[in-house]
């Protein structure tokens, strides 16, 4: 039998027909559904007297417009237009009768952490959600990707895709990282070494020692922004961890299955002499906590660089850069770990995760935030937000001077009212640092939760390994 | 879904690489529940200062180019989120094609199930098509489907490739969904089969 990769096994295992010009119709397991890009879709099933055809496969949660303040029951903390989409989550959930965790569940929290927390995410599945970051639950070793509110009516009818298959692509992260280095250092240097379409028409699987080592957070982390580096979907072979994760999710498989479900499981990786369409390696030792100061996820550097001069670059991304430095109050030359930052925001589905929130504490610890400095700890679901209360997270960062949220995309992409002001500097822990992202003129500097910690004590970008050798 | 044929229109330039969805439609506009609409907010935050008066610089507020169908644009267009309020938000302004040497793949996807035709071509023939847009109102580019060929104000002609099932589809105007539930009796016999491999699924 020919040596396949991971991707190609879980493909193969999911087309329902083929046609001649290799157009694919795939089976969908689970389909991920949130307020802002269903809308049309449930109206466009309303038009033509269509169904949800698997209900039981269908899993609904509002995260990107819900206020994510103590007062968000009061409906007046959000605007009208923000509650007519919530509301129309709750009406097509109910007719539909699609599985749902409505804002005021304790589960409700941010789509790409809830399905992995329920158990809805298992390894091989096929998964879709219109959202970008879908990539995310390719950690658990399953096919997931965004799609588009055409494609999410496609697949609440026909609960199947019209796909291509992608090419294959391995990224390796050799040896192991440094202290201070984590999950968000690893996929930020990857997409700096490949560039913001460097995965454009691929999937990528991430692999090698650095990635075994991560926890299934870190892999959440890593594969979430496979989408920032061009590639739909980023997966990772599972493993005991990978099981030990799922074990005892309320979804999940329960006795008989479950050792049924295993056992499939482990048959889950790429063969031997697969062939693979494109190769990178970088080795663990290398990478170095990062972080960006342009307004491309490709715009990155370790925190010990200089802000870089355009004439560095050539073709389009000279005119890019320019306008980059323009957008972001900086000039070439300049330290990164001098810029000062008025914001942090730790949270969002790439660093909204336990394991995040105790990274970002252990840095917090007894010390406080720079004065005048805003800063917030969006938990990414309610759970989430409960773990970290019952660990003490939540009181080292109220001490600290954060202000510690409920359950949402927040200031990600502050569709709700977590929004920068023109001018406002932000050192985040999400995925994005587009022009406007956060807020019209706000500016963002991506990093991961520990480099986070370490601006909000400082007031500046700083180097967090500094910081972890204080503490030693 | 409106079918594309042929068209000829005036083509607006934007070279930016990287031109990300939340350029082309900011997050604030993402809020409707309905698809018409979203033209007016098109590049909201490149086209209008904050108060809402029009940025004169923008290319699609200049006189030559307020009535583009066409947008040839830098590397790896509509690169970011998956949000379909993107390609509804060109079409409603008018644009019915996109040339680039690049698409992010979702957006590339979206554009298809709305009839807007991207168009994927070399760096050198993405300049000379560039330098033609640069030219204003009356060099107007054409953009044949069936022949798959686009073709400048002066006549210089560029063949594309397409995939065969999203041409098809775009020619007819067809609706991906009903051509895929004429499938149903293929999706029945995979979920029983599925359903015996992997019954947790």
């Amino acid at each position: 039998m020919t040596a396949r990769t991971l991707y190609d096994k879980i493909w193969d295992d999911h087309v329902v027909h083929q046609a001649e010009d290799g157009t694919c119709l795939l089976y969908i397991d689970r389909h991920l559904v949130h307020e802002v890009t269903s809308p049309q879709a449930f109206e466009g099933l309303r038009m033509t007297h269509r169904k949800v055809r698997a209900p039981e496969k269908t899993i609904a949660v509002p995260d990107h417009n819900v206020p994510t303040t103590l007062d968000r029951a009061n409906a007046a903390t959000m605007t009208e237009e923000s509650r007519i989409q919530v509301e129309a989550l709750d009406k097509n959930a109910k007719d539909f009768g699609i599985n749902y965790y409505p804002v005021s569940d304790v589960r409700q929290g941010i789509v790409h952490i809830v399905g992995p927390e329920q158990g809805w995410t298992l390894p091989g599945m096929t998964v879709v959600c219109g959202d970008s970051h879908t990539a995310t639950h390719g950690a658990f070793g399953s096919l997931a990707h965004g799609i588009g509110t055409s494609e999410v009516e496609h697949v609440l009818a026909t609960q199947t895709l019209i796909q291509r298959k992608g090419k294959n692509m391995k990224v390796e992260i050799t040896g192991s990282l440094r202290p201070g280095v984590t999950a968000k250092d690893i996929t930020l240097s990857v997409i700096g070494a490949t560039g913001t379409a460097g995965g454009t028409g691929y999937v990528i699987e991430y692999c090698g020692q650095a990635i075994r080592e991560l926890s299934m957070e870190g892999r959440m982390t890593v594969c979430n922004m496979a989408i920032e580096g061009g590639a739909r979907a980023g997966l990772i072979a599972p493993d005991e961890k990978t099981f030990a994760y799922c074990m005892g999710r309320p979804h999940a498989p329960k006795g008989a299955a479950w050792e049924a479900a295993v056992s499939y499981w482990k048959t889950l990786f790429s063969d031997e002499g697969a062939h693979w369409d494109k190769v990178v390696t970088l080795r663990g030792e290398d990478i170095a906590p990062v972080v960006t100061w342009g307004t491309s996820p490709e715009d990155v550097l370790p925190i010990t660089g200089t802000v870089p001069n355009p004439a560095d670059f050539t073709g389009g991304k000279v005119e890019a850069v320019q306008r980059s430095l323009d957008y972001m109050g900086l000039v070439p030359g300049q330290k990164l770990s001098d810029i000062k930052i008025d914001t942090v925001f730790i949270g969002s589905c790439t660093n909204g995760r336990i394991e995040d929130l105790r990274a970002a504490a252990a840095i917090l610890k007894g010390k406080k935030k720079k004065d005048g400095l805003r800063a917030m700890v969006v938990p990414g679901s309610g759970l989430v937000r409960a773990q970290a209360e019952e660990e003490g997270l939540a009181q080292i960062f109220i001490d600290a001077g954060f202000e510690w949220r409920l359950a949402g995309c927040s200031m990600c992409l502050a569709m709700n009212p977590d929004q920068l002001a023109p001018g406002e500097r932000c050192a985040a822990t999400s995925n994005r640092n587009f022009e406007g992202r956060q807020g019209r003129g706000g500016r963002t500097h991506l990093l991961s939760p520990a480099m986070a910690a370490a601006a909000a004590i400082t007031g500046h970008l700083t180097d967090v390994r500094e910081m972890m050798a204080e503490t030693v | 879904m409106d079918k594309f044929t042929t068209l000829t229109g005036i083509a607006a330039p934007m070279p930016l690489v990287n031109i990300d969805t939340d350029m082309i439609i900011p997050k604030q506009f993402l809020k409707t529940i309905k698809r018409s609409g979203l033209g007016k907010n098109l590049f909201d935050e490149m086209r209008y200062t904050q108060d809402g008066a029009e940025i004169p610089d923008f290319v699609l507020n200049q006189p030559a180019y307020r009535h583009a169908e066409i947008i040839v644009a830098g590397d790896n267009f509509g690169c970011g989120s998956s949000r379909e309020h993107a390609p509804w938000a060109l079409l409603d302004f008018g644009i019915r094609c996109v040339i680039s040497t690049s698409f992010a793949d979702i957006f590339f996807n979206n554009c298809f199930k709305n009839g807007i035709l991207p168009i994927v071509l070399p760096q050198e023939q993405v300049d000379v098509l560039m330098a033609d847009a640069r030219k204003g109102a009356n060099a107007r580019q054409t953009v044949d489907l069936e022949a798959q060929t686009v073709t400048t104000s002066d006549g210089q002609v560029f063949p594309f490739t397409v995939d065969s099932h999203r041409k098809h589809c775009l020619l007819n105007g067809l609706d991906d969904i009903g051509l895929t539930l004429e499938k149903v009796s293929a999706i029945d016999t995979f979920e029983k089969k599925a359903g015996t491999l992997r019954p947790w699924a």
